[in-house]
């Protein structure tokens, strides 16, 4: 090692990527706050000051947005939670198991329109979701799937599917060949090595994929907010806009509904955050 | 154990030909290794064999049933392969374990023979552990274990050394040396390591390009290589070949076969010069004379006292390995003054002569040596590159046991 290079860094170079990084954090961080601000001021609270902290600290609009029922006595926050934790639920689920199998096809059989398949996969990546929204509502009016959980499933599973394949597709490529083959001369069908091998070895890829799936599913507005009419069908993110009204705008209902439901996403990044890094194929084959 | 028999086998790629008719039968018990440089079909016939490739054409029978359409769970075979191919998520215990499970193995009859080929291979401690939790070869072992519980008709090794280090590799050499013997399996063992092939076949395919080169003994292989591939790819260093011209001549009532080029002069009399008349006569892609000489490196001497001087052997690089040396250079013509040696010209390794010497001997850089040749060792070659049988000394000439140089062996 040269002489130069061993000598500590001066304390200005030190500082320097602070000096970046700090400004970065702080201009990431405050609309987050603010809506925190907003949703800890009580319903009704807004408030010109620019300061990211609560003028005075009260859980009322979380009470409001959480003990909101309609004409009929209906518990809608509940029933609305429940929509979208169903839609996304059953949409990462659809995504996932279907995905899997066809991202295993993908990766490892050649057929007849292969590439094909995976480019008109890609395809449907490419196009911005609000292009298909008028043929979708055509479909599923004639169908008789609007305002229904099962309808926005299908719709959500459009993008979700191929947006799984080839995730899956991405990793079931550098899962080394050799491993199946082994399974193949002890004895395993196909399917015995999918479920047995494949599967437990992609547990970090599937996790991840589950939870981007279920994110896209949970935050999802437009289609939701076009397919959906009845306020009991609402999923979280059309009730949230709807606090912010034409007439009537809550931004404290907006902010505190907002907060709740970033929670169960959270929740679930924390669960698989294991998965994230790290993957389990260490020591298998020479590498 | 059973007899594994490949008639006819060729493979093909679309157009390229990686395998072709390639004709080998593998006896009961047998340990058969396949040996080739990259890319010369053996592990794609290893692979045709396990089933994991097609057959383009041609007949592959294992324990007499043509397999050739049979799935590779019901070949009857175990197969280790050079990148371990452990399963990462189970245990040692779970990953031996896993072919009986397949195929509904009673637990009694899984614990027994999982128990008993760790402790042939020395896993017991090891069972609980993940392959991630293993050395190099530990891994090895395991992979050998899972083969070893199957107890099968025939054990396909793939390599199964290349990622070990080199003490490792003699180590595991042994090992499998040893589970053959105990096992008494019929294995067919890919590997481009020469040692390894030397070391532990009962017989040895070469391949080259996609053709069976020679299958013999090693002994055989070593001392009769049947063509100048095989002659240069087994042992180490390679055999020193010299293109020559072959001429008879008539001295009184005996024939003499006269050797001369690259800077070689060797008389052959006696019986050999008579046997190789005749085949020249006899065959005419000999009668051309246009000839290969072949002589392995501990086979070439400097002429000491009346010794015949066939060739001379200006030093250019001299490496001493401790127990032996070897002296490298490019042969002088006869009679021609030494050419002045250019510093800057770097010795050419492939087309180079190379000479044991003893490692007491003092050999000094620039030296220029008289070379004689060992003549019952000499090994000749058609021009199509084919041994000459006719020069090979007699049958009741004792073959002397092989005496392989293997410091070098490649890493």
């Amino acid at each position: 090692m040269s002489p130069k290079a061993a000598q500590a860094p001066s304390p200005l170079s030190r500082m320097a990527p602070h000096l970046l990084l700090v400004p970065v954090t702080i201009v990431t961080l405050y609309p987050v706050l603010y809506v925190a601000k907003l949703a800890f001021s009580g319903v009704g609270g807004t408030s010109a000051s620019p300061w990211p902290w609560p003028e005075v600290f009260s859980l009322d609009a979380f009470s409001e947005v959480v003990n909101r029922t309609d004409a009929q006595g209906t518990w809608l926050f509940g029933r609305q939670m429940l929509n979208s934790l169903l839609v996304s639920g059953l949409t990462t689920v659809l995504g996932i198991v279907l995905a899997c199998t066809a991202a295993y096809g993908f990766a490892r059989f050649e057929f007849p329109g292969r590439r094909a398949g995976l480019l008109a996969f890609l395809a449907t990546q490419m196009f911005p979701g609000i292009l298909t929204m008028i043929p979708l509502y055509v479909l599923m009016q004639k169908l008789g799937l609007l305002d229904s959980m099962l309808g926005l499933v299908l719709v959500y599973a459009t993008t979700a599917i191929p947006f799984c394949t080839w995730t899956l597709k991405g990793y079931f490529d550098t899962l080394p060949k050799e491993i199946e083959e082994s399974a193949i001369i002890d004895g395993a069908s196909r399917l015995t090595i999918f479920l047995k091998i494949i599967l437990p070895l992609s547990a970090p890829a599937i996790a991840v994929t589950a939870l981007f799936s279920f994110m896209t599913a949970w935050n999802e507005f437009v289609l939701a907010y076009t397919f959906l009419s009845q306020e009991a069908a609402y999923t979280m993110p059309v009730q949230i806009r709807n606090y912010v009204g034409d007439k009537d705008v809550q931004w404290s209902l907006f902010a505190a509904s907002s907060l709740i439901v970033s929670i169960p996403v959270m929740a679930l990044f924390y669960a698989v955050e294991k998965h994230l890094v790290g993957g389990l194929t260490a020591g298998g084959v020479k590498g | 154990m059973a007899h594994v028999l490949l008639q006819d086998i060729e493979k093909l790629y679309g157009d390229v030909h990686v395998v072709r008719r390639l004709n080998l039968s593998v006896a009961q018990g047998e340990f058969l290794v396949l040996v080739g440089a990259s890319g010369c079909g053996k592990s794609t016939t290893l692979r045709m064999v396990a089933g994991l490739e097609s057959i383009s054409s041609g007949t592959l029978s294992i324990g007499g049933r043509i397999v050739n359409d049979v799935s590779p769970r019901d070949r009857d075979i175990a197969m280790v392969f050079q990148s371990y191919a452990l399963y990462p998520h189970m245990t040692v215990f779970e990953n031996m374990a896993f072919g009986l499970r397949i195929r509904k193995a009673p637990q009694t009859e899984i614990d027994r023979r999982v128990g008993d080929a760790a402790k042939l291979l020395g896993l017991e401690d090891l069972l609980q552990r993940r392959p991630a939790a293993l050395s190099g070869g530990q891994r090895q072992r395991v992979a050998m274990g899972r083969a070893v519980v199957r107890e099968p008709a025939v054990f396909l090794f793939d390599e199964p050394l290349s990622n070990l280090d080199a003490k490792l590799r003699v180590q595991m050499r042994i090992e499998i040396a040893r589970l053959h013997k105990r096992l008494g399996t019929t294995i067919l063992y890919v590997t481009h390591d020469q040692v390894e092939a030397m070391t532990l076949a009962d017989r040895i395919a070469v391949m080259h390009e996609g053709y069976l080169q020679q299958c013999d003994s090693p002994s055989t292989i070593y001392n009769r290589p049947a063509n100048t591939y095989v002659a240069t790819f087994i042992g180490s260093p390679a055999m020193n070949l010299w293109p020559v011209h072959a001429t008879v001549e008539t001295r009184g009532n005996r024939q003499v076969v006269l050797l001369r080029g690259s800077g070689l002069s060797v008389e052959l009399d006696g019986k050999i010069a008579d046997r190789l008349t005749a085949a020249m006569t006899a065959d005419h892609r000999l009668g051309n004379g246009e000839w290969t000489v072949g002589i392995r490196p501990q086979d070439l001497h400097i002429a000491r006292g009346d010794a015949p001087v066939h060739a001379r052997l200006p030093v250019e690089v001299v490496e001493p390995l401790g127990a032996e040396t070897f002296v490298f250079g490019e042969l002088a013509d006869p009679g021609e003054p030494l050419p002045a040696r250019d510093p800057a010209t770097r010795l050419r390794r492939e087309s180079a002569s190379i000479l044991r010497v003893d490692a007491g001997q003092l050999v000094a850089d620039s030296e220029e040596l008289p070379l004689t040749l060992d003549l019952n060792r000499l090994h000749l070659f058609d021009s199509a590159g084919q041994r000459i049988a006719a020069a090979d000394p007699e049958a009741a000439v004792a073959i002397p046991a092989i005496a392989l140089n293997f410091d070098k062996s490649p890493a």
